[in-house]
């Protein structure tokens, strides 16, 4: 276990380095000069050179890599071009609505996903069975943001029940932070609960299916026993790593859905500092993210050994 | 007028009923009839199965693979897939009541509790993400109530009972870490752990190697004498019944054709398939891969009705009324009966 630990730690440095060269190119190689950005439309020639010249910009890349590679160590994410301001700084300030938004979507998400996939899975091809197909079929092709305006015009713009935008702070009262954040999270969890629910389905049907499901039967276990307790277990390595995976793609979702919302996270974040070619921003955020990547894939390997006990490392 | 004939055949029933209610009988199963139903066919598996379990017996059941050994215990214990399959008509009677009405709810009161079952392969046969003690005690949680721990150490006794060495460390075993002899025994302490009245066992040593397979063997056989349950003992395996069971059902094409105490089985065999059987009683020293014998022919699909009796085709007695009328199973002689229109002739042939 502990050479196991290890053995993912090293490689998760390595694929981190594999992803701060990646992302690092991207955006230098990507058209566009945040020093133009930062000089205005106005500026001269010479400023946007000597502003270049300033932002270290003029450096060859190698350099540029090694610099910013030396202060990530150090614990130093640097500071935005643009606002002056410390990377970190920035980010801890937008961190709460996009975590929020985040596990709210993940709660719901999984919640109802798992509960929807067991029961069509149980009465197959009955009504909750055909219902999730419509549903999955819809939540996978209508894209975030038309369900997101839809929702809004339904149930904020049409009738005054909730928020139409915005995002309340949890220290400004938890009523009200839940309140402004039931439509995101209806919106974003809409493909997640269609892709989790369609996994949870496939995985129990099968399950349903195996041998000990009918022994379990023949004890005397009522459908509740045997649903939740016999066939979720066994069901849930694929279920979890389908969790794992939805997490990972939900900083997608998330760009999007607190654009739509108008909700001061990260995602916006990334947004503006892309428009801005605020480098040291992209290049934190996302070299974060990988890490947090990474750590979900890590706590998804060791939950496996939780449910399934021939899982071992 | 009408009306009056069949209440007074309801009386005579009753009468009869009466009289036939015997108090040895455990289990009662009449004109059991199963069917599974595909896209476009119905099989009929079950085409009317009628016996009776007593108190205390082993009760053999024998016949080819697909003859409907394991359907008539799935509908027995109404466990057959829900989506495809359904007990179409018949009684299952038990302790005066019949299990098919039942509600789910009381069904499962029977289940594990009084009725209790063991399965075929031992390696699939147990939830691989529970401990083997786990499973045992969720049985007598369900049908005493106990607590989590008492019914852990009851599952420690069962252990000792199907006699796994070092029971309170097993019951802590994944079913992955014991091997398919030691799963099948936790499947029989699983079975027994709420001393059930009747025990339906599936080819219980059919999976297993020759050498466990005796084990198994020499294991149920000795619970059965010490608890007392009565069992039904489900097998292709003529040898088998002839080691372990009184009475024995054989089974073709989803009827019973004979059924004997095992003694005259044997020594006199009527029914010209059991005759078949018998002459080709695999010989236990070859090693596990016997199946059942060759018998020339081939068995009727289950999927159109069967006219006449079941076995005319492979029949070498057969005549025109075999392929016209079905044959019931009469009594022939104490505690034997047949269903063939040539049992005389053939038990003299
Ligand atoms: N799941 C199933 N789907 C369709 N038909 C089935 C199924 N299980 C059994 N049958 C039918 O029932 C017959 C009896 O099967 P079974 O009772 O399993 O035989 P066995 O005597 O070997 O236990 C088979 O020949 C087959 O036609
Ligand atoms: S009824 Fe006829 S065909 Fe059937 S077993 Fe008897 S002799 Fe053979
Ligand atoms: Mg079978």
């Amino acid at each position: 276990m502990a050479f196991y630990l290890l053995r993912r730690m090293v490689s998760a440095i390595a694929v981190m380095a594999m992803v701060g060269v990646f992302v690092f190119l991207l955006i230098r190689l990507a058209p566009g000069d945040p020093a133009v950005v930062l000089a205005g439309p106005s500026a001269t020639e010479q400023m946007v050179a000597n502003i270049r010249e300033q932002l270290g910009l003029n450096d060859p890349l190698p350099i540029q890599f090694v610099h910013w590679m030396r202060d990530l160590l150090g614990g130093d994410f640097g500071t935005s071009i643009f606002s002056g301001r410390l990377v970190l700084d920035l980010l801890a300030q937008r961190l709460e609505p996009t975590l929020s938004l985040s596990l709210l979507t993940l709660a719901l998400s999984v919640t109802v996903g798992v509960s929807f996939g067991i029961l069509a899975a149980w009465r197959a091809g009955g009504l909750v069975d055909r219902l999730l197909l419509v549903f999955s079929a819809f939540g996978y092709s209508v894209p975030v943001f038309v369900i997101g305006y839809f929702l809004v015009y339904l149930l904020a713009i049409g009738t005054g029940w909730l928020p139409v935008q915005g995002y309340a702070p949890i220290g400004d009262g938890l009523s009200r932070w839940f309140v402004h954040l039931i439509l995101p999270t209806v919106t974003l969890s809409v493909p997640y609960i269609a892709f989790v629910a369609r996994i949870a389905r496939a995985s129990m049907l099968e399950v349903l299916t195996e041998d000990y499901m009918r022994t379990a039967a023949a004890k005397g276990a009522s459908s509740y026993a045997m649903l939740f307790h016999h066939a979720l277990k066994n069901a849930g390595v694929p279920i979890l790593t389908v969790i794992g995976l939805s997490f990972a793609y939900l900083i997608g979702g998330v760009v999007l859905t607190e654009t739509v919302y108008n909700i001061p996270g990260v995602g916006r974040l990334v947004v503006d500092a892309i428009n801005n070619r605020d480098y040291p921003i992209i290049q934190s955020v996302l070299i974060l993210t990988s890490g947090l990547y990474v750590l979900i894939n890590l706590a998804v390997d060791l939950a496996y050994t939780l449910i399934d006990p021939r899982i071992r490392y | 007028m009408l009306m009056r004939v069949s209440s007074e055949e309801r009386i005579i029933e009753n009468f009869r009923e009466d009289k036939t209610i015997d108090n040895d009988v455990l289990l009662d199963v009449r004109d059991l009839e199963t069917h599974f139903f595909g896209e476009e066919s119905v099989t009929r598996a079950l085409g009317g199965v009628s016996f009776q379990v007593k108190k205390g017996e082993t009760l053999g059941v024998v016949g080819e693979s697909g003859c409907g050994k394991s359907v008539t215990a799935l509908s027995i214990m109404r466990l057959l897939p829900k989506m495809s399959a359904k007990t179409v008509g018949g009684e299952v009677c038990f302790h005066g009541r019949n299990l098919l009405d039942l509600p789910e709810r009381e069904m499962r009161k029977i289940r594990g509790n009084k009725i209790a079952m063991i399965f075929q392969d031992p390696m699939t046969s147990l939830n691989p993400v529970y401990t083997v003690g786990r499973q045992i005690a969720e049985a007598v949680e369900i049908h005493s109530g106990a607590s989590r721990s008492d019914a852990l150490s009851k599952a420690a006794e069962m252990l000792r009972l199907v006699r796994i060495a070092d029971p309170e460390r097993r019951v802590n075993n994944y079913p992955y870490e014991m091997s398919g002899g030691m799963r099948q025994r936790v499947m029989i302490a699983m079975a027994l752990a709420c001393s059930p009245e009747l025990l339906i066992a599936d080819e219980p040593t059919t999976a297993l190697d020759v050498t466990i397979q005796a084990q198994i063997l020499r294991l149920i056989v000795d619970l059965k004498k010490r608890t007392g349950t009565a069992v039904m003992f489900i097998t292709h395996d003529l040898g088998v019944v002839a080691e372990t069971c009184q009475r024995v059902i054989v089974m073709y094409a989803g009827r019973i054709v004979e059924q004997a105490t095992v003694t005259d089985l044997f020594s006199r065999p009527v029914h010209p398939y059991t005759k078949a059987l018998m002459r080709s009683v695999p010989d236990r020293r070859r090693g596990k891969e016997h199946r059942l014998p060759e018998i020339p022919g081939i068995v009727p699909s289950l999927r159109e009705p069967i006219v006449g009796c079941s076995f005319a085709q492979r029949c070498p007695f057969a005549t025109e009324v075999c392929r016209e009328k079905s044959p019931v199973l009469e009594e022939y002689g104490a505690d034997h009966a047949v269903a063939c229109w040539h049992a005389k002739e053939v038990v003299s042939a």
